[in-house]
């Protein structure tokens, strides 16, 4: 464990989140035809449960998860399925992936099976864990991994610390504040259920200081339900404090190892999005087929925050909301630090579409031209990470893999940060992304190479021991037979 | 007299640090040498395969320590050894003579066509990672994870029912994998 | 609708390279301005001549080399090489010093390195040292500060030009009249004459707590230095460390004997100290570059300074000092990578 040092680094962004926060949650319309890609978790693409011309009811199962890390995936809008086969899609960055097309019947008719579990206290962990998986339950922040594989993961913990990351640090993203203010009972009922999945002793609820009103939504919850082990903890608005060991870092002042994760050193985080999308799952049996995004930009004539079904196309959203305004250049999923940029609005909203930014002139910085670097360091004193972004730079443009290991590439978590402030506008973020497969295969062959030695270096050792095992009993056998002969 | 002092420091000191680079490059003492051999042998791709002509990874390492083998014998290691090593003994970079061996553009690994397999287990004590397991007259296995690659196993096989094909893990899965969930995951 | 894509970040700060050396460029006007007070348009001279002949060179090297004029020219890095060599020179440097020196400076100490982020050592640094040892008489023939007690014939704007172009001074002049060594070399001079401190101290030529002029030039650098650390455009490390380690060595000394070594104020006004600390050790290119590394790296260059100035053959040392520690820079960067998150140890 990595004690004595907290957050360092970050940037102060400007928040671009008033716009969208205006009005509350709306509800955005069903889509005519809702598209689910089958890997819009990380880990193993779903596999597909109905067949095409099958019809499926608002909460049916229509995937299973695949055998290892994976997820249920559920029907968002009830009707007939009418294709599964690769459509664009944004998990492939509007390349095609396999998905399952539901044609919209309009009736809403909802799948009966479902249970809702008002007394989750009722069940043994092991099977409240289960239950949760069964909801096609997902990391809401962005990364969207499957919370059973995290809570079987922070299980192995004892007494583990749960963390509930409200720290939306990017920028025009508010899906999580606008949950939080308005609905602050779900979120703080989903944390009690994931502590009781986790036998947790104590939960904090991180969130920015520039979301008072969410705060205090949440204290009220958190009073009302008269437990005492839940509390609300405001981090600094420093870009990017949400990111899971950087929130750890702040919150607890430790340290996740490198090669850990953060149930290594007792305590798990979830997003705030996920313990509310628990809560509905398990006290209302409401599996996850909608949840808020954000629609903002200047690209966009109203911004809002929508609940949305699952499948609904962006362009669909982008019509609620009045269109584009002419200023449009460019369509982001996510912020616009780690967002990425989608090549068409055709492609549908997935668990992890917390936000949609039509971008103008006004919202986009574009980088001017490159310079070489000046070694400025402006980008180590930035880096969440404590990297030396300058060096790796020097490295990778060498593709010195020696010196991208020593200096942690490994470690980048792409924030962007360094890139940001880069007075020489270098794409550093890209170049690294770029350098880290080669050197995750190195990594990977050296690791191989150390693991094939060991088996070799046992079976060597092996092999010699039986020869002189043998060697000993054919002497003992020689001895008996002299002895016998004397 | 400050200059002579200045002289007599600097002399010194250029002294000491000719010393220690001596100390260095001779490797005086057998365990410089063992410590050598295993700084080699740490760059080897430890496949066992003997293509370098020497009978496994320590042996070609022990040869290059005494500089009675060429940086350029390691197919399985490529080019990317082949720098490395040259790196590590000051010789200049050469890529691999294909005399030794020519790798497949994609990583290979072996594959018993079970059905095939008649339990012979020749193949098990050929292989020099302990990557195949069965028994006497049940089929065997290659367990993909540890297999280098090397093809020891294919000779010995009676009935030709070992062949390489390519190997399903990349690194991008292992990079998807360890992904850090950035940003409220 | 159809959109072009795009690497994330989608937003970066709207700064430069250049607007980074302009910044520095408008630092540095209080000590021009202050230079010229004391001693003379000596120095907008030697700054025309400078960056006319950084900009030349520049671009006669990136000709060579096929790289983009528009884009390389324009980043300002020539013109700020130039400027810190001409604030090196005697403002009436023959006209073929500071050309010599510029061009040696943007040749070979920038683009025979491999042009701007690729120079190892400081380029102004390095056409300062080269004239130095080829030329030690001119550059150290310097004028004295125009104050009431040292006040001498003074040269019009004409005359100091055509001085600086012929290198011969005008009729009614003579070197003799008008010269005088700096502070920090006439304390040399006369400390090694045997004079004690008080003694040498006696000279008009000492102000108030530096050189007269030289106090109020360091003065005017500390001023657009404080601008530079407030814009962030450079960090507190590497001045602080600098003349923290050079207060530190003439203190010692200074307390062990008052009557042979001069006192830290001194050291730290006299000279290139303000101008080193701030405008040319934190040069980035040539520096160290992590934190750690930046602060062993400064504290190299006061300590070198101070030993130069009071031991060395030299009476500055600031310029020596940055190029001995560019040297030490990739060993420095080696030994100071900081602790990754996550990481107990440092790689």
């Amino acid at each position: 464990m990595v004690r004595g040092s907290s957050a360092r680094g970050g940037l102060r962004l400007e928040a671009h989140k008033e716009r969208s926060t205006r009005d509350p949650i709306g509800m955005a319309a069903a889509p005519s035809t809702a598209v689910l890609p089958l890997d819009q978790h990380a880990g193993g693409a779903a596999v597909p449960i109905v067949a095409v011309g099958d019809t499926v009811a608002i909460g049916q199962p229509i995937a299973e998860p695949a055998a290892d890390t994976s997820a249920w995936l559920h029907a968002p809008i009830s009707g007939r399925i009418v294709a599964i086969e690769p459509r664009a899609s944004v998990t492939r960055a509007c390349a095609p992936a396999l998905s399952i097309v539901i044609d919209n019947d309009g009736r809403e008719m909802r799948h009966s099976s479902a249970r809702a579990i008002e007394d989750f206290l009722s069940l043994e962990p092991r099977e409240l864990r289960e239950h949760i998986g069964r909801g096609g339950i997902v990391g809401l922040g962005g990364a969207a991994f499957p919370t059973l594989a995290k809570l079987e993961r922070g299980a192995q913990a004892s007494a583990p610390t749960l963390l509930i990351n409200g720290a939306e640090c990017e920028p025009y993203i508010s899906c999580d504040a606008m949950l939080m203010r308005e609905r602050p009972h779900d979120v703080v009922h989903g944390a009690r259920i994931l502590m009781h999945a986790l036998q947790a002793q104590e939960c904090v609820i991180a969130l920015e200081d520039d979301a008072p009103r969410a705060a205090d939504a949440l204290r009220a919850a958190i009073a009302q339900t008269e437990n005492g082990r839940i509390r609300v903890q405001v981090v600094p608005t420093i870009y990017p404090s949400g990111g899971e060991r950087q929130l750890i870092a702040s919150v607890f002042g430790r340290e996740v190892p490198f090669d850990g994760l953060p149930p290594d050193i007792g305590i798990l985080c979830h997003n705030v999005g996920t313990a509310a999308a628990t809560a509905r799952w398990v006290r209302d049996g409401e599996p996850l087929v909608s949840r808020i995004v954000t629609i903002t930009g200047d690209g966009v004539a109203r911004a809002c925050n929508l609940e949305v079904r699952l499948g609904t196309p962006i362009s669909q959203l982008i019509a609620e909301c009045g269109g584009y305004t002419p200023r449009v250049e460019r369509l982001l999923m996510g912020g616009t630090m780690m967002g990425m940029a989608l090549s068409t609005d055709e492609v549908a909203v997935v668990k992890a579409t917390n936000c949609i930014v039509a971008a103008s002139a006004l919202d986009l910085e574009p980088r001017r031209r490159e310079m070489p670097c000046i070694r400025c360091g402006n980008c180590a004193e930035v880096c969440p990470a404590f990297l030396l972004p300058q060096q790796l730079h020097v490295y990778a443009r060498a593709t010195d893999l020696d010196g991208l290991e020593r200096y942690g590439l490994m470690d980048c978590i792409e924030c962007g940060c360094c890139d940001y402030v880069c007075p020489s506008q270098i794409p550093l973020v890209e170049r690294f992304r770029e350098a880290k497969p080669r050197l995750a295969t190195h990594l990977l062959a050296r690791d191989n190479a150390r693991a094939a030695r060991l088996r070799f270096e046992e079976r060597t050792a092996r092999l010699q021991r039986l020869e002189a095992e043998q060697r000993q009993r054919l002497e003992e056998k020689r001895r008996q037979a002299r002895r016998k002969d004397a | 007299m400050t200059a002579l002092i200045a002289f007599v420091v600097m002399m010194s000191l250029a002294g000491l640090s000719l010393l220690a680079n001596r100390a260095a490059a001779n490797g005086a003492d057998a365990a410089a040498r063992a410590r050598l051999i295993e700084r080699i042998n740490d760059l080897l791709p430890q496949t066992q395969c003997g293509r370098c002509t020497f009978a496994g990874c320590r042996p070609y390492a022990t040869a290059l320590a005494e500089g009675s083998a060429d940086i350029n014998q390691c197919p399985p290691g490529g080019d990317n050894t082949a720098e490395a090593l040259a790196k590590l003994l000051g010789r200049p970079p050469k890529s691999v003579d294909p005399q030794f061996g020519v790798m497949p553009p994609v990583p290979m690994i072996a594959w018993i066509d079970e059905p095939a397999c008649i339990g012979c287990t020749k193949c098990i004590q050929a292989c020099p990672v302990d990557a195949i397991v069965g028994a006497q007259r049940h089929m065997h296995t290659v367990i993909a994870a540890d297999c280098t690659g090397c093809e020891l196993c294919i000779p010995p096989c009676p009935v030709d029912c070992i062949e390489m094909r390519p190997a399903t893990t990349s690194a991008t899965e292992v990079l998807g994998a360890s992904r850090p969930h950035v940003l409220s995951g | 609708m159809r959109f072009p894509t795009a690497a994330p970040p989608h937003v970066v700060v709207p700064q430069t390279v250049s607007k980074v050396m302009r910044i520095v460029i408008y630092a540095l006007l209080p000590t021009i301005a202050v230079h010229v007070v004391f001693f003379g348009p000596g120095l907008l001279i030697q700054s025309i001549l400078a960056i006319a002949t950084a900009l030349a060179t520049e671009a006669l090297a990136l000709h060579l080399r096929k790289k983009s004029l528009q884009q390389y020219l324009t980043d300002g890095t020539a013109i700020v090489t130039a400027l810190l060599l001409a604030l090196c020179l005697p403002p009436l440097a023959p006209w073929w010093l500071v050309v010599s020196g510029t061009a040696f400076a943007i040749l070979v100490a920038k683009h025979a390195f491999g042009g701007v982020g690729m120079n190892v050592f400081n380029p102004a640094m390095v056409g300062y040292a080269v004239l130095l040892v080829s030329f030690p008489a001119q550059l150290l023939t310097w004028l004295p500060p125009d104050v009431p007690e040292l006040r001498t014939e003074q040269l019009s704007f004409l005359q100091t030009a055509t001085t600086i172009l012929t290198g011969q001074l005008p009729d009614a002049f003579t070197w003799d009249a008008i010269t005088s060594p700096t502070p920090l070399d006439a304390l040399r001079t006369n400390l090694a004459m045997g004079m004690t401190m008080q003694e040498a101290h006696a000279s008009p030529i000492f102000g108030g707590f530096g050189g007269r002029g030289w106090e109020w030039i360091n003065l005017a650098t500390l001023i657009g230095g404080i601008a530079l650390l407030a814009l962030r455009i450079i960090r507190w490390q590497i001045p602080v460390a600098m003349l923290g380690s050079l207060a530190v060595c003439a203190s010692i000394m200074y307390a062990i004997d008052p009557g042979a070594y001069a006192g830290p104020v001194f050291h730290l006004t006299s000279g290139a100290s303000m101008l080193g600390a701030f405008f040319i050790a934190t040069d980035p290119v040539s520096a160290a570059t992590s934190d750690r590394g930046r602060l062993i790296y400064a504290s190299g260059i006061g300590v070198l300074t101070y030993t130069i100035r009071t031991w060395g053959g030299y009476p500055d040392g600031v310029a020596f000092a940055v190029l001995l520690m560019n040297l030490a820079v990739p060993l420095i960067d080696r030994y100071t990578v900081p602790r990754i998150y996550g990481h107990a140890k440092r790689p």
